[in-house]
């Protein structure tokens, strides 16, 4: 029982963070039905420069450079490239990010080439002992900041001005257009703050706690996972994201313990597949129409 | 169908052929015909004479670009003809591969798994294997669309690693892997055994393996290009440009796409057998990144981008540029003495060549989105001032 309650809590931790990434997907999916292959790689270089700067910035610095850059790039990746191919259909630019991720990814492990630092300073293995039950600190920070942001993109989407020009473009384009809404302003925001989503991410995913292994390639696979968790939630469905990150959590941590680390990987899409076989568009994601 | 027209694809092939000439007259052969049978020709020659000419460790490079081009022709069919995302080509690859290894493997091994098949039995008997996988998939492929059916179809890699390392008695496992049969054809073996010589070279087990994958890539070829002049390929347009007008016409809609499934895996299962008899060992991977990783399936997804989508001479050229780079980088550094290090920070001929196909997709998709395939076509329509119907 006590193994079940450490395996829920660490499940949580870590599907909040798979949340925050499905988040960040579900939002660019939404403002320009593009599928960004490229998230994996905004990780990566968040991660990438607070190693880089946490020697000079000291790590809360490097913290804050981190996830800033993460959101810059993704900004620059939709400014100069995706809003440049505007003929391009969803589908094309979709591939095209995944020429994105090759480039970024193969430098960045390039430049960490054998060195595989651990990012989580503040929370990482340090666990917490609670009636006899160990938690690890990472996936418990990992929970609260996830709320917290979480909650306060809830609030900005639904009351704030960018929010309801978001919902409003996703709704339909020419007419947010025609009533004055500025496509690339909400494009480009979406982008941004998917980039910095994914900069806070990274600093729980590269630790001891969360994957037992360093910013490396690693990290890059492990972030791939927050695929299933969009695609579960059903990709147009913000609230989709976080339920489809906590599914993929929990499934990851219970299967790592009840059958292995290998199937674990596997386990994660496995659900997502008898899902997609039930709900073709995930369990809260729009059904497709088709007209003819 | 009223609203077709939007899909900026769909102007491209949706309005149903021409009703064609009954009975098709002999076709009139001008000028035209003849000089593009007579390249392709003079291009198979070339072929046919390099491994005379060439050291073991290009025809080496060839024929892993060879691999490439029977992997691309497949996942081109499928994703470019069909219009069905594919991020699964690596677990077809590793299915092939795994199939062929254990039919031809010696039988009697207490730890490995085999059924002592003659190699050309095994290599078809893979084939049909990861045709009946592809097949498998169908009713997943049949519900899915767009992306959702790309990330679905990821599901398999991930499924193909965690299977490669679990299942040792086929695979060999991750530490020691297992070596393939020696392809054999009617008892003539692939290998340095017995000697043979053309003009004075000896052909030995590289320049055999040379024709081998030759003769493979050609029909791979060959058979490709029928099906898409066919009514098949005719039938996979359609259903990539609109699912509800191809059904309209007549086509069934689930069954193509299971059909085209299938075929698409069976090309990845030869490929696969083409890149166990290449490297002469089957290993499973460690992680998603490796021989049959993710980053295989992206670098298939890179070759038929680059080539342009749909196009199966395209598929060759992706073929040649993605899986032939760092072949030919490799042997360039160390022809000329570079640092070839694998330390922190190198620039390894693996690296450098992920750096130009994944600048090259960028480029393709801003400003040629078919491909390498519409710059050749509409370079050969300067030449010619004629106009050719887009496949």
């Amino acid at each position: 029982m006590e193994t079940f309650v450490q395996l829920v809590v660490n499940g949580l931790g870590k599907g909040a963070v798979f949340a925050l990434l499905a988040l960040g997907f579900v939002v660019i999916f939404k403002a320009t039905e593009v599928v960004n292959f490229a998230h994996g790689s905004l990780v990566l270089f968040g991660g990438y420069l607070v190693v880089a700067t946490r020697e000079t910035l000291g790590w809360a610095g490097a913290v804050v450079v981190g996830i800033v850059g993460a959101g810059l790039l993704a900004l620059l990746v939709e400014r100069l490239l995706l809003s440049r191919s505007k003929l391009a259909d969803p589908f094309s630019l979709a591939l095209l990010t995944i020429g994105v991720d090759v480039i970024i990814t193969e430098e960045i492990v390039r430049r960490l080439g054998v060195s595989l630092p651990f990012i989580g300073d503040a929370w990482d293995a340090q666990p917490i002992q609670a009636g006899g039950v160990t938690l690890f600190r990472t996936h418990l920070v990992a929970l609260v900041v996830a709320t917290v942001l979480i909650t306060l993109f809830f609030i900005a989407f639904r009351y704030s001005n960018w929010g309801i020009a978001m919902r409003a473009q996703a709704e339909n384009k020419e007419a947010a257009a025609l009533v004055g809404i500025r496509s690339a302003r909400v494009t480009a925001t979406a982008w941004l703050v998917a980039g910095l989503l994914a900069g806070v991410a990274v600093l729980f995913i590269a630790t001891q706690d969360f994957s037992g292994a360093g910013l490396s390639r690693g990290t890059h696979s492990i972030a791939l996972a927050a695929f299933p968790a969009a695609i579960l939630g059903g990709l147009d469905s913000t609230a989709g994201a976080i339920v489809g990150g906590i599914v993929v959590g929990l499934v990851d941590a219970l299967s790592t313990h009840y059958v292995s680390f290998a199937f674990s990987k596997s386990a994660v899409f496995l659900v997502m597949l008898l899902v997609l076989v039930i709900r073709p568009s995930g369990l809260f994601g729009t059904r497709e129409t088709t007209r003819v | 169908m009223s609203d077709t027209g939007t899909d900026a694809r769909a102007t491209t092939t949706a309005p149903p052929e021409p009703p064609q000439a009954p009975p098709r007259p002999t076709p009139r052969r001008g000028a035209q015909w003849w000089v593009r049978k007579a390249l392709w020709l003079a291009l198979f020659l070339v072929l046919l004479a390099l491994p005379l000419y060439l050291e073991a460790q290009w025809l080496k490079a060839g024929q892993y670009m060879m691999v490439g081009a029977v992997g691309a022709i497949g996942l081109t069919l499928l994703t470019g003809q069909a219009g069905q995302l594919s991020l699964a080509h690596a677990f077809f690859l590793l299915a092939g591969a795994t199939s062929y290894t254990v039919l031809s493997g010696p039988t009697g091994d207490p730890e490995l798994v085999g059924f002592g098949l003659d190699p050309l039995l095994a290599l078809l008997g893979a084939v049909a294997i990861t045709a009946v996988l592809g097949l498998a998939f169908a009713p997943v492929a049949a519900r899915l669309r767009g992306i959702y059916l790309g990330v679905a179809s990821l599901a398999l890699v991930f499924l193909g690693l965690y299977l490669g390392q679990s299942a040792e008695s086929l695979t060999g496992g991750t530490s020691t892997g297992r070596p393939p049969a020696t392809f054999e054809l009617f008892g003539f073996p692939f290998s340095n055994d017995g000697d043979l010589e053309i003009a004075g070279v000896p052909i030995r087990e590289t320049e055999r393996v040379w024709y081998l994958f030759l003769a493979l890539v050609v029909i791979a070829f060959l058979l490709a290009r029928g099906a898409v002049r066919g009514r098949i390929g005719r039938a996979w347009r359609a259903v990539r440009d609109n699912e509800a007008s191809a059904a309209v016409m007549g086509v069934n809609v689930p069954t193509v796409k299971a059909g085209v499934f299938a075929v698409s895996s069976a090309y990845a299962g030869l490929a696969g057998v083409m890149t166990v008899l290449w490297f002469d060992i089957l290993k499973p991977d460690e992680s998603e990144f490796g021989t049959y990783g993710i980053n295989v399936s992206i670098a298939y997804l890179a070759m038929i981008i680059i080539g342009g989508l749909g196009s199966v001479p395209g598929a060759l050229v992706g073929a040649l540029l993605v899986n032939g780079l760092p072949q030919v980088l490799a042997l360039y550094s160390t022809q000329l003495g570079w640092s070839t290090g694998t330390g922190e920070g190198a620039f390894t001929p693996i690296l450098i060549s992920s750096f130009v196909y994944g600048a090259a997709i960028i480029l393709v998709v801003l400003f040629e989105p078919g491909g390498l395939a519409a710059i050749g076509r509409r370079i050969g329509q300067r030449l010619t001032f004629t106009r050719r119907g887009k496949e």
